[in-house]
């Protein structure tokens, strides 16, 4: 059985407002799989007794101090960006309302 | 759409609402959550942001300690157990308002959980079960170009600002309310109004809710007794308040109009509009709650030492509940007589002016008699009325130095709220003062005694009640300027009478 559906492939695409033709998704659907199936070795691998793990390394506790620390300017913010207005990015219209918390 | 909602009362004696409510609080610390840009207000477009906020390649995030700090001690106010590892998640979705297409935010292991918050509701308390408070990062402003309403139907553009992206937020989230039938539209007011005085008594966010600092999404339902509970509807956009109280008593009518009618309730999200007090439904979005967390793997999990823990629980200040029934025994107030000092929203006002050196019955008398009077004309909260604590004070001091009567100081009051300046100041610009000059005064009285032969008579022969006419012409060619009391004893003193 495929690790990943076609469905699931197109579902994801959508969310991440991609655009894929039929042929795509054929195409990402079977590669998908194969990398789905390679990590999920991993997971046979894996033991009751091993956690899983989020991190690769045993940290935790990393803060940092309350100090505010220069910005950059907005010319710099917005030099990457494709298009600005008003000292703002400019973006394409996004349908979904108040996706966000 | 104009459907005739049916009255309150049939729809509580029908149906039985349950409530939830999520609020999310800005922190007022210096930095952003993950970065060290500045958290201040005003600046422009774009000013306050730098790789890490903006999701550059390469760019790591640190969690600010004094956020960790401030949510561990509103989990401790709020009586939840703290958690002792507990991970930031990422949220994925797609929405320019955050620039790495994710928000930092944390999922199934929140670093608060399983508290309480009891309010008082009418005279009794209710115990608010809390699920729990985590923390994550507010988002940028988008700005709907293009179309005609500035809303994003009908736009064609998005401009975005990030100032805001990434300021710590704190998400405190009830466990479903029931069982407060007719009463969970202000238990709903009583809890935000609570969960505001708790935060802002601890001093981690200014907790203003016209200026978004603190929000609140309201969850509404209805069901039958004895039956399952409803589909909910989330609420959002309720910011004062007066909403979150109009919000669910409207979503309440709604529902049960729907229901009445043998319709069902869509689980949607809606807005509130402050304008009309309804809300009309968002957008339906099936796909949009998918939002893939996983565990954010560029922030290290946070395993609060218990003995800092303990050390934050001790140094906790007075809470807001136990600070009221101090106040309301020093005062030697009735519990009605504190419900409606609380209502009124005088607590602080009347607690300032006490520490400004006046009376607990005077302040109270002030801030609950003619500022609560103006306050309700104006359709303003008593904080904002234009007086403060030291002025009342200070009025108070010079109707106890015995230079405003009780007539004039409410005169001197109005012109300290219509910012005229200090009482002191009106009192002298506008010659208010209570004549105090002996001189002036016995000669006004003579003169009513001379202009009233037949009542100075009476009072000569034992009438002692009939001076009360002659202070009311001396006050009067005084323009309300002396003290009554003065006038009346010179009164008597000049006719010879014992008072
Ligand atoms: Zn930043």
């Amino acid at each position: 059985m495929a690790a990943i559906s076609r469905e699931e492939v197109a579902h994801l695409a959508r969310l991440s407002r991609l655009a894929v033709t039929e042929e795509e998704l054929d195409t990402f659907a079977g590669q998908l799989d194969v990398i789905l199936q390679a990590v999920a070795q991993v997971g046979e691998v894996a033991a009751a007794d091993i956690p899983p793990t989020s991190h690769s390394v045993p940290l935790t506790n990393i803060f940092r101090e309350d100090v505010v620390t220069p910005c950059l300017t907005p010319e710099e913010v917005l030099s990457g960006a494709p298009d600005a207005e008003d000292q703002r990015f400019r973006v394409p219209r996004i349908l979904t309302e108040d996706v966000a918390s | 759409m104009t459907t005739t909602l049916p009255a309150y009362d049939e729809v509580v004696a029908r149906y039985e609402p349950v409530i939830g409510l999520e609020t999310h609080v800005e922190l007022g610390t210096n930095t952003k959550m993950f970065c060290g840009c500045p958290t201040d207000f005003g600046g422009e477009p774009n000013t306050r942001v730098c790789p890490v906020c903006l999701g550059l390649p390469g760019s790591l995030p640190v969690a600010n300690k004094a956020a960790i700090e401030a949510i561990i001690r509103i989990g401790l106010a709020l009586n939840c157990s703290i958690a002792e590892w507990c991970r930031f998640a990422r949220k994925n979705y797609f929405y320019p308002d955050m620039p790495k297409n994710f928000q930092i935010s944390q999922y199934d292991e929140p670093i608060c959980v399983d508290g309480y918050l009891d309010v008082e509701v009418g005279g009794e308390t209710v115990r608010i079960e809390i699920e729990r408070v985590h923390l994550e990062e507010d988002t940028g402003k988008t700005l709907h170009v293009g179309g005609a309403t500035g809303r994003i139907h009908g736009a064609t553009e998005s401009l975005v600002d990030y100032n805001r992206a990434g300021i710590p937020l704190v998400e405190i989230v009830t466990k479903p309310i029931a069982g407060t039938g007719s009463l969970a539209p202000d238990v709903a007011r009583a809890y935000v109004a609570e969960l505001r005085d708790v935060i802002r008594t601890l001093g981690v966010s200014d907790v203003r809710m016209e200026e978004g600092s603190l929000r609140c999404d309201v969850n509404t339902s209805l069901n039958l007794p004895g039956q399952e509970w409803g589909t909910r509807t989330e609420t959002k956009n309720v910011n004062s308040l007066r909403s979150v109280e109009r919000a669910v008593r409207s979503e309440m009518l709604r529902q049960a109009s729907v229901l009445d009618a043998g319709g069902r309730i869509t689980q949607e999200t809606r807005h509130f509009h402050e304008d009309t007090g309804d809300t009309t439904p968002g957008r339906s979005k099936e796909t949009a709650t998918d939002y893939r967390y996983f565990p954010e793997p560029d922030l290290v999990p946070i395993a609060p030492d218990p003995a800092w823990v303990a050390e934050l629980k001790a140094a906790l200040p007075e809470l807001p509940r136990v600070h009221r029934r101090r106040l309301q025994q020093q005062w030697g107030l009735s519990d009605l007589d504190m419900q409606s000092v609380l209502n009124a929203g005088a607590v602080e006002l009347i607690e300032a002016t006490v520490a400004a050196g006046t009376t607990p019955a005077a302040a109270r008398k002030w801030w609950l008699g003619e500022l609560s009077r103006r306050a309700n004309e104006s359709g303003v909260e008593l904080a904002d009325i234009g007086a403060t604590p030291k002025q009342v004070a200070e009025l108070q001091g010079l109707v106890d130095a015995g230079k405003l009567n009780d007539k004039l100081a409410r005169a001197v009051l109005e012109g300290v709220v219509d910012g005229e300046g200090s009482p002191t100041e009106i009192m002298t610009n506008r010659g208010l003062e209570v004549v105090s000059d002996t001189g002036a005064l016995t000669a006004a009285v003579d003169e009513a005694i001379a202009a009233n032969p037949g009542i100075a008579d009476k009072i000569r022969s034992g009438k002692v009640a009939a001076a009360g006419a002659l202070v009311g012409a001396v006050m009067k060619t005084t323009r309300g300027q002396a003290d009554a009391k003065t006038v009346r004893e010179l009164v008597l003193e000049r006719l010879g009478v014992q008072g």
